[in-house]
Order: structure tokens, then C-alpha cells, then sequence
């Protein structure tokens, strides 16, 4: 589990978490909603350590990231998994040497092992044959699905992904939805997805998170999504002229 | 004035995490050979091209100022062997590289920070500029003395052949004759000494505007000029402070 508890960012003097506190439960798929500009991607990359954070606690199972010593992080994140919005694989190394690159660095496995097991995960992620291609060689799609594979290589305790629907078609980000979910449950992971998309908050949406201005306004499901009370959050999912409200 | 002194004690900061202990030996061992074969393999062509005309206009700019009958025309063979080993194999080469390699190495390191690559290294507990800066530097602090000593003797090469192999301008012998006479070693070792410190500052400070790059395309196109921009500017003080250091 992570609670984050009185989150606060600024950068340059703008404050972009304004004393956030939220909960992220283990092997359910958690969301962070909300639109751009709102904080979301601030709150995902303070959780994971990429921002230090102003003030306030982030406790992954009881640990405190914000106390832990360079060396303590750097242990911690091993057993995080992170998507990229863009993938962020490795332009110089093949699919299969993405997916094989954490097991090199952290691990003492022979190569047979090495590739067998980066094998397995590409598989579990639903590609094949495109082992020995490049990045820039295979589509956005299959790059999220490369990046998947590679952040769940190591079998970490949390997965985090940075809107990893976007730019994909629908049918696209319906399958990445399903896979990051399946992933989740199979290996009780602790899933915190950002997104805007809400087909994503519909059917994958245990948890979800709605942020607002830098705070945090509500707390809830996908079956509580639709009737959540909240005038900023109804706001926010009613945009679309298709589901305004009559 | 700010500015400077911030990019100073940032860059200082930058060093301090390239120099620290690796994760795995064994991946920047692997790391190492492909910067090799990148920086220092790939440019083998552009130094042999340029040390080969460059001392062929050496020799000959020599040979046509040279009018005073007085003046052995071995000396063509004498200046543009000291040209090439003091000034031009090692700063000029290196100037040159800076341009090369330096905007590479910007380039690279740039996109990956925009395409968050380098936040992916990060994220697995991996100093993102150990891992892709200090092999870089290790290869090229390597292979620069090498290409320097490859563009000497090609630099002369072409001097020879130009003035005396296709323009009969002063005969072999006396040109050959020239190359050796008072020839002093040291000044291989000054300028193989200053080709690495050369080496070191045009990939530190290439990799150091790429680390930083925040943006897009446009920026990482700004780091890799402000790479080679600074670069070049670090090369001719260096060069300026080392003369003094080695030859006064």
C-alpha cells in the first residue's frame, strides 16, 4: 500500500501540490484523474522520487521515501516499476535488450536465463517476433507494451504509469488497460495510473483519485465515478458534449 | 556573471556524479568498447582526410613564403612538422572533434533526457550520468591520443606528398631531412598530454548541456550548440594555460 500524506510541490515559487493526502492500495489498479495542469503528473513522479517533495510523507508499506538516505532510494526503486507517457525505451537497444536491461544491471542471471525470462514477459505482454527490432522500428502501441514488460521484469512491488494510453486508439489503449490490469491482479501489485482518459477510469478504475488545483477533491471508484457529487469532478467527466448532462 | 558561476558549480556537481562508483563493471566494461567503436573508430575517417590536406596546405603555404635563398628548403619539411605535432594534430583535431563528437554526444544525451529516458534510468535506481557519461569520457580520453598520433603521421604524410611527390616544390630528401632535423620528443608527449585534457572537456561539457537539456527538439538542438560552442571556447583557454604549464 502508499498513502501519501500532506503532499506539498512547488517549482518556482507556483505551489502544484497543495497538501495532497490520498491512499494506494495493494493489487488494485489505482488512478490519479484530473486535467492537465492539475498536478497529476507532479503527485506520480514525487511518489516515485523523481521530484523532492516541499513537505509532507510518502509512505511506500510503511516506509518513508521522503527520509530515506540516496542509498535507501536507491534500493526502493528497485522494486518499482515505472511506464513512461512516451515509453521511454532505450532508442539503442533492441526490444528484447530493453526488457533484458534491469535483469543485466540487478541481477546475477546468465544471459540463456537473462533472455529467456525477457522472453517470457514480452510474451505475457502479447508480442512476439519483434524481439530484435528496434524502438523507432515497431508501433506506439507495442512501445507501451515493451515498456510494460520492462517495468514488470524484476517483479516489482509497485507499477506507476504516466498516461500510458496516450496517443493510442481506442482499441489500443482498451488492450494496454486490460494487460496493465491483468498484470496487476496476477501479481498483486500496486498499480497508481495517471490518466485523463475515461474509458480507462471506467473499466479499470478500483481506485480512483481526483485531482483539482494542486488538492486533492475526491476519492472513489468506477461505479461511484459517475454520481460522485462533486461539482469539479462532474465537470471534469461532462466535457464532452457527447455526455453532457441533459 | 551569475549564470557562469551557476553553470560552474553545476557542471562541478555533474563530474562528482559521473565519478561515482558503477552499478555493474561488467556493463560499462561493454559500455566502454561500444563508446570506442562510436566516438573514436567512427572519426578515423574525418581525421585522416583532414590531417591529410591540412598538411599538404602546410607544407605548401611554407614552401611558397619561403623566397629567401638563404633559407634551407628543408625547413618546409621542419615547419610542417612542428605545425602538425604541436598546433594541429592536438588542437585543431581537437576543435575539429568538438565539433563531431561534441554535437553528438549533446544530441544523445538530450534526447534521452526529453524522451525520459534518463528519468527510466532513475526511476531503476541507476546514476543515469555514471552509466552514460563516464564511459564516454573514459573512451575518448583513450582514443583522442591515438587518432592525434594517426593524424601526425598523416598530417606529414600529405605535407610530403604535396610538395614533394606531386609538385616537386623541394625534393624528398631535403623534406625528409627537414622532418627529422632537431627533433624534439617532447613535443609528441606535449601534445598527446594535451589532446586528453582536450578529450576530457569536449565530452564533460557536451554531456553536461545534454544532461540538462529541459524541452523539445528545439532545445536539445540549443545544448548541442551551447555543446559545441563551449566546448571549443574550453579547448583554446586549455590550451593556452597548458603551453604555458609545459613549455615556459
Amino acid at each position: 500500500m502508499i498513502e501519501v500524506i500532506d503532499l506539498h510541490k512547488s517549482f518556482d515559487g507556483k505551489e502544484i501540490l497543495k497538501g495532497i493526502t490520498a491512499t494506494f492500495e495493494t493489487g488494485k489498479v489505482n488512478l490519479i484523474i484530473g486535467q492537465s495542469g492539475s498536478g497529476k503528473t507532479v503527485l506520480l513522479k514525487s511518489i516515485v522520487g523523481i521530484h523532492k517533495v516541499d513537505s509532507g510523507q510518502i509512505l511506500l508499506h510503511g516506509r518513508d521515501l521522503v527520509k530515506m538516505s540516496p542509498k535507501e532510494k536507491k534500493e526502493i526503486r528497485r522494486e518499482i516499476g515505472m511506464v513512461f507517457q512516451g515509453g521511454a525505451l532505450f532508442d539503442s537497444y533492441t526490444v528484447l535488450e530493453n526488457v533484458m536491461f534491469p535483469l543485466e544491471m540487478f541481477t546475477d542471471l546468465s544471459y540463456a536465463e537473462r533472455v529467456e525470462k525477457a522472453e517470457y514477459f514480452l510474451k505475457r505482454v502479447n508480442l512476439e517476433n519483434v524481439n530484435h527490432l528496434y524502438p523507432s522500428e515497431i508501433s506506439g502501441g507495442m512501445q507501451k507494451r515493451v515498456a510494460i514488460a520492462r517495468a514488470i521484469v524484476l517483479n516489482p512491488k509497485y507499477l506507476f504509469c504516466d498516461e500510458p494510453n496516450s496517443g493510442l486508439d481506442p482499441k489500443t489503449a482498451k488492450v494496454i488497460d486490460e494487460l496493465i490490469a491483468g498484470i496487476t491482479y496476477e501479481y498483486n501489485i500496486t498499480t497508481v495510473i495517471n490518466t485523463h482518459d475515461l474509458s480507462s477510469m471506467m473499466e479499470i478504475g478500483d481506485n480512483i483519485i481526483f485531482i483539482y488545483k494542486g488538492l486533492k477533491k475526491w476519492q472513489g471508484n468506477k461505479d461511484q465515478l459517475l454520481n460522485s457529487g462533486c461539482k469539479e469532478l462532474d465537470d471534469f467527466i461532462y466535457s464532452s458534449s457527447i455526455l453532457k448532462k441533459k | 556573471m551569475l549564470e557562469f558561476l551557476y553553470n560552474t558549480g553545476r557542471y562541478i556537481w555533474f563530474l562528482g556524479k559521473v565519478f561515482s562508483k558503477p552499478e555493474k563493471w561488467r556493463i560499462y566494461i561493454r559500455q566502454l568498447f561500444l563508446e570506442f567503436e562510436k566516438l573514436g573508430i567512427n572519426s578515423l575517417g574525418i581525421v585522416v582526410i583532414i590531417s591529410i590536406f591540412s598538411g599538404g596546405v602546410i607544407s605548401l603555404q611554407t614552401a611558397y613564403n619561403i623566397t629567401n635563398p638563404l633559407i634551407p628548403t628543408y625547413m618546409v619539411g621542419l615547419t610542417t612538422r612542428d605545425s602538425i605535432i604541436l598546433e594541429f594534430s592536438s588542437t585543431m583535431l581537437c576543435l575539429i572533434l568538438a565539433g563531431k563528437v561534441g554535437s553528438n554526444i549533446a544530441s544523445e544525451i538530450g534526447t534521452m533526457k526529453v524522451t525520459e529516458q534518463i528519468e527510466a534510468l532513475e526511476i531503476m535506481g541507476i546514476n543515469s550520468a555514471a552509466f552514460l557519461v563516464l564511459p564516454k569520457i573514459v573512451a575518448f580520453v583513450f582514443i583522442v591520443p591515438i587518432l592525434v598520433v594517426l593524424s601526425m603521421f598523416f598530417g606529414i604524410s600529405g605535407g610530403y606528398f604535396v610538395v614533394s611527390v606531386a609538385s616537386h616544390i623541394v625534393n624528398s630528401e631535403n623534406f625528409i631531412y627537414g622532418v627529422h632535423y632537431a627533433f624534439q620528443p617532447f613535443y609528441v608527449t606535449y601534445s598527446l598530454i594535451k589532446s586528453s585534457i582536450f578529450a576530457f572537456l569536449i565530452v564533460s561539457i557536451s554531456s553536461y548541456y545534454g544532461y540538462f537539456t529541459t524541452g523539445g527538439a528545439l532545445e536539445v538542438g540549443r545544448s548541442s550548440t551551447k555543446a559545441v560552442v563551449y566546448s571549443s571556447i574550453a579547448i583554446l583557454v586549455a590550451n593556452l594555460l597548458v603551453t604555458q604549464i609545459l613549455l615556459s
